[in-house]
């Protein structure tokens, strides 16, 4: 058994296998991107994924856009919802975790508590109240719903992920910095958050792929076209479908998912470490 | 006399001490915490006590609520019929989908783990599904794919075979949704094989030295061993596994159709309460799911005292 499981035939064949599965499951993937290159009539008679001359008129006719709004309008509406909640995130995440990791305070085990339990929650507890509060608040149709509670911390689980990290780092830095006369502020800004990059990182890739792929609450939010983000704008392609409109569809699909690409490949490794360790779901 | 009563004021300025420097930073702690205690009070516990209120009573976001009692839970488990053909879809689409993708993300994992070649594009190329598998981009690719004239039916009309349209067919429209569950199991795989990487080699050797074969091996060492990541994982795919809704929404266009084949609970819970306004219904559905999930959760703990072994003898 332990003979043929290194035999060179037994190799080979696993990375036949392995590739096989590979190919398969990426094909969907090649064959929307090849696609989006085809004219529309050949999109539904070609089942081999490579177009046989590149036609870039999928991506004009997507990116002039639909309704009246140019595709460039939900994406710039898109990174501006990113940007805010990435940085509320790693901002007010990263401040509650220093206090948990760091600090003694009275209720200390009760909020810890509090926090873990709201990673649990499921949101659909606390949708309806906080949807009455932002209509109270006259914020609904606006990115103040989405990106507000960002800023509030509300997102539990990166304070989890911030708290196990910061305990990792060697807690004689903190006490020679109070020593020269630091305070929890200075040792925060100037010890904890320059050495706590990687998880940083972790928690800024998490939050913008989360917030980029987001469709709930941006569906529930967000009423104007002219206000829609990617995910939103990308579905009217779907309600105007005729077959001759899946060329710009795919287009524009194509183009939703390049920044993803873009933020996993360059950050790769803190996207196995952080699943690896944390079981953070991509 | 006078030295008890010395060390007794010992004793007292000690433990204030002990106090004053275990809480020294409150200021400090308050100040960092803010933004955390104005989101915990105002945007997740509040709400939960007002979502519990309201769920007692009719509230369609126009008028005041009035209380109904325990009505819309009594209609919810006695006349609703949808409610309970949403609950019917998720317990389906939980109970497929969660164990074949985690069965198939342990078997794909094994076949990586041997020290293979090229580990780390496989990894990457396996994960690339979840990466982008969650967007509305790849719901509507696969509504296009799995459709009558779509991808998935020209490749099988080449090998002569019939197919039905699997997204517009009651019978398979959920199990196109599961399918595109199941292929994202890249996170899942990715866990299973930090977890195999803690299986020390000499276990393997040392059975095979005694004959075992690789399918008892399987069962008997790399399986116990492997229990407490398969139960984190187990874990992780029932909660968000029960509050699916992006997949079912686009695919089937926020309809919950054909005939409310992938009306999924969030996405009942959704209709309710943000098309026909029923918000009082759609909190009573959230607690609901809520006591469901931690009742499913509950249940898979408990199991685990019979199938998870912890390696220091189950203390932890």
């Amino acid at each position: 058994m332990i003979g043929q499981r290194n035999s060179t035939a037994w190799v080979v064949s696993k990375h036949v296998l392995i590739s096989g599965i590979a190919f398969v499951m990426l094909y969907p993937i090649l064959w929307m991107l090849g696609s989006s290159f085809k004219p529309g009539h050949m999109i539904f008679t070609e089942t081999w994924f490579w177009p046989q001359e590149w036609n870039w008129q999928n991506y004009m006719n997507g990116w002039s856009g639909i309704q009246g709004n140019p595709f460039s309008r939900f994406l710039t509406n898109s990174v501006i919802l990113s940007l805010g909640a990435v940085l509320g995130n790693v901002i007010s995440c990263s401040m509650a975790a220093y206090a948990f990791a760091r600090l003694n305070f009275r209720f200390k085990a009760i909020c810890f508590g509090l926090m873990l339990m709201t990673i649990m929650l499921p949101h659909h507890v606390t949708l309806i109240p906080q949807y009455i509060l932002f209509n109270h608040l006259e914020w609904v149709n606006t990115y103040l719903p989405l990106v507000v509670p960002k800023w509030l911390a509300t997102d539990a689980f990166f304070i989890f992920l911030m708290v196990q990290f910061f305990r990792g780092l060697p807690k004689e830095l903190d006490e020679a910095a109070t020593i020269d006369g630091c305070g929890p502020v200075k040792i925060y800004t100037k010890i904890i958050i320059p050495l706590a990059f990687p998880a940083l990182v972790t928690t800024m890739i998490f939050t913008f792929l989360w917030t980029w792929d987001d469709f709930f609450s941006q569906l529930i939010y967000l009423s104007d076209v002219s206000k829609y983000t990617v995910p939103l704008g990308l579905r009217l392609f779907l309600d105007s479908s005729s077959q001759s409109d899946w060329g710009p569809m795919f287009a524009m699909s194509v183009l939703s998912l390049v920044p993803c690409f873009i933020v996993f490949i360059v950050c790769q490794k803190y996207f196995v470490e952080g699943i690896a360790t944390s079981g953070l779901k991509g | 006399m006078t030295t008890s009563q010395v060390s007794q004021a010992r004793i007292e300025s000690v433990a204030t001490r002990r106090v004053k420097r275990r809480y020294a930073h409150n200021g400090a702690a308050l100040l960092f915490l803010a933004p955390w205690l104005v989101g915990l009070l105002f945007l997740t516990l509040g709400p939960m006590l007002v979502s519990l209120y309201i769920s007692f009573t009719d509230y369609s976001i126009l008028a005041a609520p009035s209380w109904v009692g325990l009505n819309n839970y009594t209609t919810m488990f006695t006349s609703d019929k949808l409610f309970t053909q949403s609950l019917k879809v998720t317990f389906t689409y939980v109970a497929v989908s969660v164990p074949v993708k985690l069965i198939f993300a342990l078997l794909v994992a094994m076949l990586l783990n041997k020290g293979i070649r090229g580990l780390g594009i496989y990894r990457t190329v396996y994960y690339i599904p979840t990466l982008l598998g969650g967007s509305v981009a790849i719901a509507m690719l696969w509504r296009k794919m799995l459709g009558g004239d779509g991808l998935l039916n020209s490749v099988l009309a080449m090998v002569g075979i019939k197919a039905p349209d699997w997204v517009a067919n009651p019978k398979y429209a959920l199990y196109s949704i599961v399918l595109l569950s199941v292929w994202q199991f890249g996170s899942s795989m990715i866990i299973f094989l930090a977890g195999m990487k803690q299986i020390p080699p000499e276990y393997d050797e040392a059975s095979a030295v005694d004959g075992a074969g690789p399918l008892r091996r399987f069962f008997y060492i790399t399986l116990p061993i492997l229990s407490p990541v398969i139960f984190f994982n187990l874990v992780m795919q029932l909660i968000t596994s029960f509050q699916s809704f992006t997949q079912a929404f686009v695919i089937s266009n926020g309809s919950g159709g054909p005939v409310n084949s992938t009306l999924m609970y969030s996405l009942y819970l959704y209709k309710k309460g943000f098309s026909f306004f029923q918000m009082g219904y759609a909190s009573a559905m959230a607690w609901v799911l809520v006591i469901l999930i931690g009742v499913f959760t509950l249940l898979v703990f408990r199991s685990s005292k019979l199938w998870v072994h912890y390696e220091d003898g189950g203390k932890s």
